[in-house]
């Protein structure tokens, strides 16, 4: 068997892919929170609990309504981010002129009410969800056997990223939204509804939250934690990128992935951690995140 | 002037502080009182875990209150000195209060190391490194050896006060527990009435100014946060006596929330606030112990409530009343 430093080359890319995989969601979900962030200015702790609900409402779809995979993979993300945009526009909204801090207590106790619910509901322990039956299986790459569920993640994750990346960047809407994050008074000045705008932003952040969690579903189980166990590494991918860039924050949260996949080939105790060190050790070299502009 | 007119803090009237001061005080004695005789009326296991609670929500509040600082990550200092205090008693068999100085320095040192890293961004990046951080520390807690992962640290021996004070009794062990609290309470006092204090509360208003008066900020805050780790640490040293065990729920993430929102409830930036917000949640949890219904909902949608119309807290929104404004109470925002 092929080895490099000693670890065999099938259990290095094996790992590699897991933290590809995971790279995904952490870019996924640090992206909705680089967006609303930008808009709102507020950081968006529910968002754990959002990509939680788009796993659940797959998993009740399919089980209750019968729908399967790929409707809920649009259906899923349609209803989180109405649930966030109604949110958003009775509540989340009267806090916007006060200290950001209590938009992030805000979303925080929103978190713990949707999770503590499906605790609730369903216990802490995970529902199964399967694959599409399209893409059971796997493909023999010749250096490594490749999940073919697995692979379409990384694809359609890596496809989402780059079209809201030119959503925002290419766009007319994209465009306002930019406009409005620089200076929000003078884009409503000129006659553009920017109390929407934000609505529709945040709807979109929870979408793409929920986007996730229904890709995830049938990797890691569909369970009322698999929520916050994800939420507190993203913010320590969206620290070491800084919420200046859309791109700084997909390119980091793929490279943090891949480096917590290869902490577990060379030393599995650190890889829980290895974000965190990661992160700390920017603090020290560049204090405002690789891609940021704001303290 | 009419009461019903709200007066601006700099327009009230110096007579009526002093009057504030006077009613403070006999609340204060009041309290004490109360506190004195409660074990008569309560059950002391219960009020020890409103007493140890109060003080880190206090301890909290220091930070949060007045330096302005949301800290995500207090668990860390709560939990890591109920585990440093139980290592300290039961493995190394030393005396209570020195198992105790054990747990609070041990905080302290984690507050300067959590300290060091988070004060280099503000805002709410300073609440995510926190969380962050200390989630780094649940991690370490879970495979250290001496933290017994998911067991924790069990029958942690209370000991001799003083080498004779027996703590096994609980009314011995209640008044110790008071004895440190009210300890604790005058030490938070006289922190954020000494310069050191004010010096926090001008960079909390305006950090630009401070630091344009020539006050390194970085130092003030790296000072207030060491401070009010040490004193989570006492809380949490105390809370592994009384329970006799330290576990990884002493330093999960949603400790930290759970801080927060007692300060919140209670009154951010008020001195006795966080005591009144921690009695609240304890006794909610007390209660809700019994019944399957999950403490997360309520806690989350109490958060939420607070948020949205309940931001001064009881004790704040007292101050803001127009019976606390005529005692001569000022509020801020």
């Amino acid at each position: 068997m092929t080895t490099i430093f000693g670890i065999p080359l099938a259990a290095l890319f094996g790992q590699l892919l897991i933290g590809l995989i995971n790279g995904s969601f952490y870019a996924l979900l640090s992206l909705g929170l680089a967006v609303i962030f930008g808009l709102l200015r507020v950081i968006n702790f529910a968002h754990g609990a959002q990509y939680m609900l788009g796993a659940f409402v797959a998993y009740l779809l399919l089980q209750y309504i019968g729908i399967g995979y790929w409707p809920a993979l649009i259906v899923a993300p349609l209803i989180v981010g109405a649930f966030g945009a109604l949110v958003e526009r009775f509540l989340l909204s009267r806090l916007y002129n006060l200290d950001p801090l209590y938009g992030l207590l805000f979303t925080f106790g929103m978190a713990l009410a949707i999770e503590g619910t499906f605790r609730y509901f369903y216990g802490a322990s995970g529902q199964p969800y399967a694959p599409p039956a399209l893409l059971t299986g796997g493909t023999n790459l010749g250096f490594m056997f490749l999940p073919n569920y697995r692979g379409w993640v990384v694809v359609v994750s890596l496809i989402v990223c780059i079209g809201t990346w030119l959503l925002i960047e290419k766009t007319k809407i994209g465009s306002y939204l930019r406009a409005a994050t620089e200076n929000s008074t003078l884009v409503q000045s000129f006659g553009i509804n920017v109390p929407m705008l934000l609505t529709l932003t945040y709807g979109l952040g929870a979408a793409l939250a929920a986007f996730a969690g229904v890709l995830a579903a049938p990797i890691y189980q569909v369970s009322p934690l698999m929520g916050s166990n994800i939420i507190i590494v993203v913010f320590a991918v969206v620290v070491v990128g800084g919420m200046g860039s859309i791109m700084g924050a997909i390119i980091t949260g793929y490279v943090l992935g891949v480096a917590e996949g290869l902490t577990k080939v060379f030393y599995p105790e650190a890889s829980n951690i290895v974000v965190f060190v990661i992160m700390a050790i920017v603090l020290l070299l560049r204090p405002a995140g690789l891609f940021g502009r704001d303290g | 002037m009419t009461h019903a007119a709200q007066p601006s803090p700099v327009a009230e009237p110096v007579r009526n502080t002093k009057n504030a001061a006077t009613v403070q005080i006999a609340f204060l004695l009041a309290g004490t009182l109360l506190l004195v005789l409660a074990p008569l009326f309560f059950y002391p296991i219960f009020l020890m875990k409103i007493l140890c609670f109060a003080l880190f929500a206090c301890a909290f509040n220091l930070l949060l209150g007045y330096t302005g600082l949301l800290s995500f990550g207090h668990a860390t200092f709560f939990g890591g000195a109920a585990y440093f205090t139980a290592h300290a008693v039961k493995e190394w068999g030393l005396p209570v209060e020195l198992g105790i100085l054990v747990g609070v320095a041990g905080a302290a040192a984690l507050g300067l190391i959590m300290g060091f890293f988070a004060i280099r961004r503000q805002g709410i990046y300073f609440a995510m490194i926190t969380l962050a951080l200390s989630q780094m520390f649940f991690f370490f807690c879970l495979q250290a050896g001496f933290t017994h992962g998911e067991d924790g640290i069990q029958s942690v021996p209370r000991g001799d006060l003083l080498g004779f004070i027996d703590l096994n009794s609980s009314t011995n062990m209640y008044y110790f527990v008071l004895a440190v609290f009210v300890i604790g309470m005058v030490v938070i006092w006289r922190f954020i009435n000494s310069p050191f204090g004010m010096i926090l509360k001008s960079i909390r208003e305006n950090e630009q100014r401070a630091i344009s008066l020539g006050y390194s900020v970085a130092r003030y805050k790296l000072g207030a946060f060491v401070m009010s780790a040490a004193l989570a640490g006492l809380a949490g040293a105390m809370k592994a006596l009384v329970f006799q065990f330290a576990t990884l729920t002493d330093v999960a993430w949603q400790m930290s929330g759970e801080v927060i929102l007692m300060t919140l409830l209670g009154g951010i930036g008020t001195l006795i606030g966080p005591i009144f917000g921690a009695g609240l949640v304890v006794t909610l949890q007390n209660y809700l112990a019994t019944s399957d219904f999950p403490v997360t909902i309520i806690t989350g949608v109490v958060f939420m409530v607070c948020v949205l119309v309940f931001r001064r807290g009881i004790i704040g929104e007292f101050y803001a009343s127009r019976l606390g404004r005529r005692l001569g109470f000022q509020h801020r925002r």
